[in-house]
């Protein structure tokens, strides 16, 4: 990976209709940190991340990923990121497999079995050949964070990723970030509770 | 860590092409719906018309057209919509694949569902509509380029109606009016054909038609796609 991989948010404003949702963001993470944004409902904790993912652009302020303006480099900079929305995005008639084989194989190469060992991972190997649809939200959710393990990037963006999750998923999932982030990878993530891992920076955002 | 051995762009093509094959053929509803209503109007025109086999002769070629045109339509409405619904767009967007790609995939993905499906049906239908065997060639030939062209110029429409709740409405209202030039000169191959007449003008320009709309639809569709995933 990229020794000096960062990722810096500059004075970014966006509105939606007459609502001015972020008002001159800016955020500046490295290798080895994870950024726990929080905030009330409305705050435009989805709509950064969206930013940052490249979904939206903003109406000014640049985002930028090891010194390069991400709309200038976007699929170097796709290949780079993970991003998992607060929407599992499995498509229901497909297994959990498939569904990984399709959405990380755009991304990198990757083989059956390294998709096998990222579900068994997160607990939903035994899952792996049913169709997504008889999953329960939890595991939906493990599945969409074994695509982000999959996909091998050194970003993460996760919008609410412990949202039905149990108790033991929740701290698989901080034990995940905890090593990704020990790996020397960088995790934006938006969350309600409070998240106390190595490596953490808080950033609030206000209505 | 490392992002490993790039995927290229045939390589994100085929997978992308698999994977909407394998989410229709999960669904044969969707597959057989666009075929059965095919197969269903241009049935029932023989019965609604006077058994005279000589009008009936003059009027397949419309018919089979105009049917066929409709059949694909039907199918259009769902092209991105069922991917924007569970979020799978954005992922495919973010895939590090140029948007170019996606919906060029997933539009021969949808002409082979729908399109050729049509065109290995046509044969029947011509059958039945009394077309002679002998224009079965042009006919096929038009109906194949007609579908193309009508699932690239859908692809734009379904790109830009994808965020709306009842797309399917404004989806036709923006895709027919494009359609009228394949309508025309397909129909009218195919009547050529029915009475021995030259055919090449009609079909050159379905051709150019289709290389036209092949070339320019997948920007605008992927440009259209990027504003509603805003």
């Amino acid at each position: 990976m990229n020794s000096a991989a960062e990722l810096r948010v500059d004075q970014v404003h966006v509105w939606r209709g007459d609502r001015h949702v972020l008002q001159g963001v800016t955020l500046h993470i490295r290798r080895g940190e994870l950024l726990h944004v929080s905030g009330p409902n409305g705050a435009g904790k989805t709509t950064l991340l969206r930013v940052v993912s490249g979904l939206l652009r903003p109406e000014s302020g640049a985002v930028t990923w090891n010194g390069v303006a991400i709309g200038q480099a976007r699929e170097v900079y796709q290949r780079d990121l993970a991003y998992a929305s607060h929407e599992p995005a499995l498509k229901s008639d497909l297994t959990p497999l498939e569904n990984l084989r399709f959405m990380v194989g755009l991304k990198r190469r990757v083989s059956r079995g390294e998709l096998l060992g990222s579900l068994q991972r997160t607990g939903v190997a035994d899952c792996a050949d049913l169709p997504a649809r008889v999953l329960s939200a939890g595991q939906r959710r493990r599945v969409a964070m074994a695509r982000v393990l999959a996909s091998a990037a050194p970003l993460w963006l996760l919008d609410e990723p412990y949202t039905n999750l149990d108790s033991a998923g929740s701290g698989l999932l901080s034990s995940l970030l905890e090593e990704h982030v020990a790996a020397g990878g960088l995790a934006v993530v938006v969350a309600h509770q409070p998240l106390e891992l190595a490596g953490t920076r808080q950033f609030g955002l206000h209505a | 860590m490392s992002a490993g051995v790039d995927v290229g762009v045939w390589r994100a093509l085929g997978l992308v092409l698999e994977r909407e094959l394998l989410l229709s053929f999960r669904r044969p509803d969707q597959l057989l719906q666009p075929l059965v209503f095919f197969l269903i109007v241009t049935t029932l025109f023989p019965l609604g018309l006077s058994v005279q086999l000589s009008l009936l002769r003059e009027m397949a070629p419309g018919v089979l057209w105009v049917s066929a045109l409709l059949a694909s339509l039907l199918s259009l409405d769902s092209l991105f919509k069922s991917d924007a619904d569970d979020g799978t767009l954005e992922q495919l967007a973010l895939s590090g694949q140029g948007l170019v790609v996606i919906v060029v995939a997933k539009t021969l993905a949808h002409w082979l569902v729908s399109g050729a499906s049509l065109v290995l049906l046509a044969p029947l239908v011509g059958t039945a509509l009394a077309i002679p065997v002998g224009a079965f060639g042009t006919m096929l030939a038009s109906l194949a380029l007609g579908t193309l062209t009508l699932s690239w110029l859908g692809a734009i429409g379904a790109g830009l109606t994808v965020g709306l709740k009842r797309g399917n409405v404004i989806l036709s209202l923006i895709v027919l009016p494009l359609a009228m030039p394949l309508l025309i000169f397909g129909a009218g191959a195919t009547d050529r054909a029915i009475s021995g007449t030259s055919t090449g003008g009609a079909l050159y320009l379905l051709g150019a038609l289709c290389v036209l709309t092949c070339t320019l639809a997948p920007f605008a569709a992927s440009a259209a796609l990027r504003i509603t995933l805003e």
